[in-house]
Protein backbone atom coordinates (compact mmCIF):
# COMPACT_ATOMS: atom_id res chain seq x y z
CA UNK A 1 0.00 0.00 0.00
CA UNK A 2 1.14 3.39 -1.01
CA UNK A 3 2.48 5.60 2.40
CA UNK A 4 -0.19 8.63 1.19
CA UNK A 5 -2.70 6.03 1.20
CA UNK A 6 -2.32 4.70 4.56
CA UNK A 7 -2.45 8.46 5.48
CA UNK A 8 -5.74 8.83 3.77
CA UNK A 9 -7.15 5.84 5.40
CA UNK A 10 -6.20 7.28 8.82
CA UNK A 11 -7.77 10.81 8.13
CA UNK A 12 -10.97 9.25 6.82
CA UNK A 13 -11.25 7.72 10.34
CA UNK A 14 -10.38 10.95 11.92
CA UNK A 15 -13.22 12.46 9.70
CA UNK A 16 -15.66 10.08 11.40
CA UNK A 17 -14.88 11.00 14.92
CA UNK A 18 -15.20 14.82 13.84
CA UNK A 19 -18.59 13.69 12.73
CA UNK A 20 -20.18 11.78 15.27
CA UNK A 21 -18.92 14.88 17.93
CA UNK A 22 -20.39 17.18 15.70
CA UNK A 23 -24.07 15.11 16.29
CA UNK A 24 -23.37 16.03 20.09
CA UNK A 25 -22.83 19.77 18.52
CA UNK A 26 -26.09 19.98 16.98
CA UNK A 27 -28.01 17.83 19.52
CA UNK A 28 -26.51 19.21 22.76
CA UNK A 29 -29.27 20.10 25.09
CA UNK A 30 -27.07 22.68 27.04
CA UNK A 31 -24.47 25.35 26.09
CA UNK A 32 -21.75 23.52 27.94
CA UNK A 33 -22.17 20.52 26.10
CA UNK A 34 -21.60 21.77 22.90
CA UNK A 35 -18.31 23.22 24.04
CA UNK A 36 -17.03 19.62 25.14
CA UNK A 37 -18.01 18.91 21.47
CA UNK A 38 -16.12 21.80 19.98
CA UNK A 39 -12.98 20.99 22.05
CA UNK A 40 -12.83 17.33 21.02
CA UNK A 41 -13.26 18.56 17.19
CA UNK A 42 -10.31 21.61 18.02
CA UNK A 43 -8.17 18.02 18.77
CA UNK A 44 -9.12 15.76 16.19
CA UNK A 45 -9.02 18.87 13.24
CA UNK A 46 -4.66 19.88 15.36
CA UNK A 47 -3.76 16.25 15.24
CA UNK A 48 -5.10 15.94 10.97
CA UNK A 49 -3.35 18.75 9.91
CA UNK A 50 -0.34 17.05 11.52
CA UNK A 51 -0.96 14.02 9.48
CA UNK A 52 -1.61 16.29 6.73
CA UNK A 53 2.10 17.48 7.01
CA UNK A 54 3.03 14.41 7.50
CA UNK A 55 1.84 12.85 4.15
CA UNK A 56 2.86 15.77 2.22
CA UNK A 57 5.85 16.03 3.32
CA UNK A 58 5.26 19.94 3.96
CA UNK A 59 5.74 21.16 7.17
CA UNK A 60 3.83 24.16 7.10
CA UNK A 61 0.55 22.31 8.26
CA UNK A 62 2.25 21.54 11.16
CA UNK A 63 2.60 25.32 12.00
CA UNK A 64 -0.57 26.15 11.56
CA UNK A 65 -1.60 23.16 13.82
CA UNK A 66 0.53 24.43 16.48
CA UNK A 67 -1.20 28.04 16.00
CA UNK A 68 -4.69 26.40 15.56
CA UNK A 69 -3.86 24.49 18.95
CA UNK A 70 -3.01 27.78 21.01
CA UNK A 71 -5.67 29.63 18.94
CA UNK A 72 -8.72 27.19 20.42
CA UNK A 73 -7.50 26.95 23.88
CA UNK A 74 -7.50 30.88 23.66
CA UNK A 75 -11.77 30.58 22.71
CA UNK A 76 -12.53 27.69 24.80
CA UNK A 77 -11.19 29.57 27.86
CA UNK A 78 -13.39 32.84 26.67
CA UNK A 79 -16.47 30.73 26.19
CA UNK A 80 -16.22 29.04 29.51
CA UNK A 81 -15.42 32.63 31.21
CA UNK A 82 -18.27 33.62 29.17
CA UNK A 83 -20.52 31.27 30.59
CA UNK A 84 -19.54 30.79 33.97
CA UNK A 85 -20.70 34.64 34.26
CA UNK A 86 -19.59 37.53 35.95
CA UNK A 87 -16.96 39.98 35.44
CA UNK A 88 -14.37 39.67 32.40
CA UNK B 1 8.35 -3.66 5.57
CA UNK B 2 10.46 -2.92 8.34
CA UNK B 3 10.00 -2.88 11.78
CA UNK B 4 9.26 1.05 12.20
CA UNK B 5 6.54 0.89 10.03
CA UNK B 6 5.01 -1.48 12.26
CA UNK B 7 5.15 0.33 14.69
CA UNK B 8 3.62 3.32 13.07
CA UNK B 9 1.38 0.94 11.76
CA UNK B 10 0.30 0.22 15.52
CA UNK B 11 0.31 3.59 17.01
CA UNK B 12 -2.18 4.80 13.81
CA UNK B 13 -4.20 2.23 14.87
CA UNK B 14 -4.19 2.97 18.37
CA UNK B 15 -4.43 6.63 17.77
CA UNK B 16 -7.70 6.02 15.67
CA UNK B 17 -9.35 3.83 18.15
CA UNK B 18 -8.86 6.21 21.09
CA UNK B 19 -9.82 9.03 18.75
CA UNK B 20 -13.19 7.13 18.01
CA UNK B 21 -13.76 6.21 21.17
CA UNK B 22 -13.72 9.91 22.27
CA UNK B 23 -16.30 10.61 19.53
CA UNK B 24 -18.94 7.45 20.69
CA UNK B 25 -18.20 8.78 24.05
CA UNK B 26 -19.83 12.05 23.43
CA UNK B 27 -22.35 10.52 22.11
CA UNK B 28 -23.44 7.79 24.45
CA UNK B 29 -22.83 9.58 27.94
CA UNK B 30 -25.39 11.33 29.84
CA UNK B 31 -23.86 13.94 31.27
CA UNK B 32 -21.98 17.18 30.87
CA UNK B 33 -18.80 16.10 33.08
CA UNK B 34 -18.87 12.19 31.96
CA UNK B 35 -18.95 13.89 28.25
CA UNK B 36 -15.58 16.08 29.26
CA UNK B 37 -14.22 12.67 30.41
CA UNK B 38 -14.96 11.01 27.47
CA UNK B 39 -14.13 13.75 24.66
CA UNK B 40 -10.86 15.23 26.44
CA UNK B 41 -8.89 11.67 27.72
CA UNK B 42 -9.14 9.71 24.96
CA UNK B 43 -8.21 12.90 22.31
CA UNK B 44 -5.49 13.71 24.49
CA UNK B 45 -4.36 9.94 24.06
CA UNK B 46 -5.16 8.91 20.81
CA UNK B 47 -3.15 12.44 20.29
CA UNK B 48 -0.17 11.20 21.80
CA UNK B 49 -0.15 8.02 19.49
CA UNK B 50 -0.48 9.63 16.14
CA UNK B 51 1.87 12.66 16.76
CA UNK B 52 4.76 9.87 18.25
CA UNK B 53 3.79 7.92 14.86
CA UNK B 54 4.43 11.27 13.01
CA UNK B 55 7.91 11.93 14.79
CA UNK B 56 9.09 8.33 13.90
CA UNK B 57 8.41 9.18 10.27
CA UNK B 58 10.44 11.77 11.20
CA UNK B 59 12.98 10.41 12.73
CA UNK B 60 13.44 7.48 10.17
CA UNK B 61 13.66 10.35 7.33
CA UNK B 62 16.09 11.79 9.73
CA UNK B 63 18.30 9.09 9.84
CA UNK B 64 18.13 7.41 6.31
CA UNK B 65 18.31 10.03 3.20
CA UNK B 66 17.02 13.89 3.78
CA UNK B 67 18.43 14.99 7.18
CA UNK B 68 16.75 18.50 6.80
CA UNK B 69 13.34 17.41 6.38
CA UNK B 70 13.37 14.97 8.86
CA UNK B 71 14.59 16.96 11.86
CA UNK B 72 12.28 19.56 11.06
CA UNK B 73 9.39 17.12 10.74
CA UNK B 74 10.25 15.72 13.98
CA UNK B 75 11.18 18.75 16.22
CA UNK B 76 7.73 20.77 15.22
CA UNK B 77 5.48 18.30 15.75
CA UNK B 78 7.24 17.62 19.19
CA UNK B 79 6.21 21.05 19.54
CA UNK B 80 2.78 20.37 18.61
CA UNK B 81 2.40 17.67 20.77
CA UNK B 82 3.60 19.50 23.39
CA UNK B 83 1.15 22.51 22.80
CA UNK B 84 -2.19 19.54 22.33
CA UNK B 85 -1.00 18.53 26.26
CA UNK B 86 -0.77 22.00 27.68
CA UNK B 87 -3.99 23.35 26.51
CA UNK B 88 -6.37 20.52 26.74
CA UNK B 89 -6.44 19.44 30.03
CA UNK B 90 -6.37 22.90 31.52
CA UNK B 91 -9.27 23.83 28.56
CA UNK B 92 -11.42 20.93 29.98
CA UNK B 93 -10.81 22.04 33.53
CA UNK B 94 -12.48 25.45 32.49
CA UNK B 95 -15.40 23.70 31.30
CA UNK B 96 -15.89 21.85 33.86
CA UNK B 97 -16.01 24.70 36.14
CA UNK B 98 -17.80 26.79 33.82
CA UNK B 99 -20.72 23.98 33.60
CA UNK B 100 -20.93 23.59 37.03
CA UNK B 101 -21.02 27.36 38.45
CA UNK B 102 -23.67 27.86 35.21
CA UNK B 103 -26.10 25.40 37.30
CA UNK B 104 -25.72 22.31 35.30
CA UNK B 105 -26.09 18.92 37.71
CA UNK B 106 -24.70 15.68 37.09
CA UNK B 107 -27.08 13.20 36.08
CA UNK B 108 -28.32 10.94 39.14
CA UNK B 109 -26.26 13.55 41.83
CA UNK B 110 -27.89 13.76 45.11
CA UNK B 111 -26.15 15.96 47.12
CA UNK B 112 -23.82 19.02 45.87
CA UNK B 113 -20.53 19.42 48.03
CA UNK B 114 -19.39 21.72 45.94
CA UNK B 115 -22.46 24.26 46.44
CA UNK B 116 -22.37 24.17 50.18
CA UNK B 117 -20.29 27.53 50.66
CA UNK B 118 -19.92 29.62 47.16
CA UNK B 119 -16.70 31.27 46.27
CA UNK B 120 -17.55 34.68 46.20
CA UNK B 121 -14.55 37.12 44.90
CA UNK B 122 -15.60 40.03 47.43
CA UNK B 123 -15.61 37.76 50.64
CA UNK B 124 -12.39 35.85 50.03
CA UNK B 125 -10.40 39.44 50.34
CA UNK B 126 -12.30 40.81 53.20
CA UNK B 127 -11.41 37.49 54.93
CA UNK B 128 -7.81 38.11 53.74
CA UNK B 129 -7.83 41.43 54.77
CA UNK B 130 -9.36 40.52 58.15
CA UNK B 131 -6.34 37.65 58.37
CA UNK B 132 -3.65 39.62 57.74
Amino acid sequence: MNEITTFLVVLGFLLLAVVIALIRVIKGPTAPDRVVGLDTINTIVIVSMVIFGAAFRDVIYIDVAIVYALLSYISTLFIAKYLEGGEF
Amino acid sequence: MSLIDIIVYIFFTLGIFFNLLAGFGLLRFPDVYTRLHAGTKCTTFGSIFICGSVILIGLRMWLTGNPDDGSILTIHTVIALIAILLTNPTGAHAIARAAHRSGVKPVGAVIDELAGNPVKKASSKKKEVEKE
